[in-house]
């Protein structure tokens, strides 16, 4: 359940952004989630109301966006959806698929008063 | 304070703390979506962040890594299941190990100093790190580790990560590699099973050797999993309590450790 760390993380953060950009409340929060990440949106959404009260995000919006997974095929070039970390080449059978989106954890953007 | 992050933190654990609640006042008016009020506001703006969730944690594994490597120290993240073996193959390393250069161990687990005191039975520093109700070690954590643990320039440091093939993988500590170790009293599709892990690990160590003929696992079929997630992972298939081939790893570990 590392989904707590990572919203606790998410609250330090907006913490940071209240001083130097001078909000006190947060009212929508995005992140943005890929998809071959291991994170499950569900135990985010399901972890942010716990985290975040009390603090300045408390009864904020969570969206979360997925990102797919992207990769290129390092053999014959081809771009690739991916479901998973290990999928070889749709096109050629390769193993040897470079990951270019997918992986991403971030906080996109914030609504703040 | 801390020498490495300079926080001021005492503590050697950055435990996740519950944050006291309030009640909020009745709202004026709301979004209407199920299970949610959220407020509205007219003075609202947008701010873009474009952060890591990871961020903080990067910051500190970075610091880490920039003093292990000032220092010498060749520090390894072993991950695992729990009951893999990890502890039973880091005291035979020691004891192999412990008279060519210092070594030095960080313990993570949710509760207990068990395997901390089975390290310090070899006669080298170890310090327990209880991570409570979270499920992995953080860089920040390890820091604060580092300094109370006072380890050696030129040292091995091996840092147990909790058992866990999820959480841990998301964590950088500052280490030099990950090392997952899979036990052959598990299932050889763990590395499909538990990707992120096996993608981010550089060496898979292949454990309980011993064990083979009395399970049903697949060694060939495991590698062909592994290098599936991960094509570029090293190998090392060993027994620790038998010693079988076990100078396959204490070779990778002497090559890569500087000497004073």
């Amino acid at each position: 359940m590392h989904e707590l760390s990572l919203l606790e993380n998410v609250r330090e953060i907006l913490e940071e952004h209240a001083v130097s950009q001078h909000f006190s409340k947060v009212s929508k929060v995005t992140l943005e989630i890929g998809k071959l990440s291991c994170v499950e949106p569900e135990a985010l959404r399901f972890g942010f109301d716990v985290v975040m009260k009390g603090s300045l995000a408390e009864n904020a919006e969570l969206i979360i966006s997925e990102l797919d997974g992207l990769g290129v095929c390092q053999q014959c070039g081809q771009q690739l959806v991916l479901e998973t970390l290990y999928e070889p080449c749709a096109l050629c059978g390769s193993p040897d698929v470079k990951i270019l989106q997918g992986r991403e954890m971030k906080i996109k953007d914030l609504v703040v008063i | 304070m801390c020498g490495i992050c300079g926080c001021g933190q005492t503590g050697n654990t950055s435990k996740f703390q519950p944050i006291a609640g309030k009640l909020k006042p009745i709202l004026a008016h709301h979004y209407n979506h199920p299970g949610h009020d959220h407020e509205h506001h007219d003075n609202e703006r947008l701010i873009k962040v474009e952060q890591d969730l990871l961020s903080k944690n990067n910051a500190y594994a970075a610091q880490n890594r920039a003093y292990f490597q000032q220092h010498h120290i060749f520090a390894l993240n072993m991950v695992s299941s729990p009951g893999a073996g990890k502890t039973t193959l880091l005291v035979e390393t020691i004891l192999r190990l412990k008279d060519r250069f210092p070594i030095a161990v960080i313990e993570g687990d949710q509760q207990t100093e068990h395997d901390a005191d089975r390290i310090r039975a070899t006669g080298v520093p170890a310090l327990q790190i209880n991570t409570g109700r979270v499920c992995h070690l953080d860089a920040h954590g390890i820091g604060h580790a580092v300094t109370e643990l006072g380890i050696k320039d030129h040292s091995l440091l091996a840092i147990e990560n909790v058992g866990n093939l999820v959480c841990p993988s998301s964590f950088d500590l500052g280490e030099a590699h990950k090392v997952v170790v899979l036990s052959v009293t598990e299932g050889d599709d763990k590395p499909i099973k538990y990707p992120n892990m096996f993608h981010a690990a550089d060496l898979m160590i292949i454990n309980k050797t011993d064990l083979l003929p009395y399970v049903d696992f697949d060694v060939g079929r495991c590698i062909q999993y592994a290098k599936l997630v991960n094509p570029d992972i090293q190998i090392i298939k060993l027994s620790s309590t038998k010693g079988d081939n076990f100078s396959a790893w204490t070779d990778w570990l002497s090559g890569r450790v500087k000497p004073s």
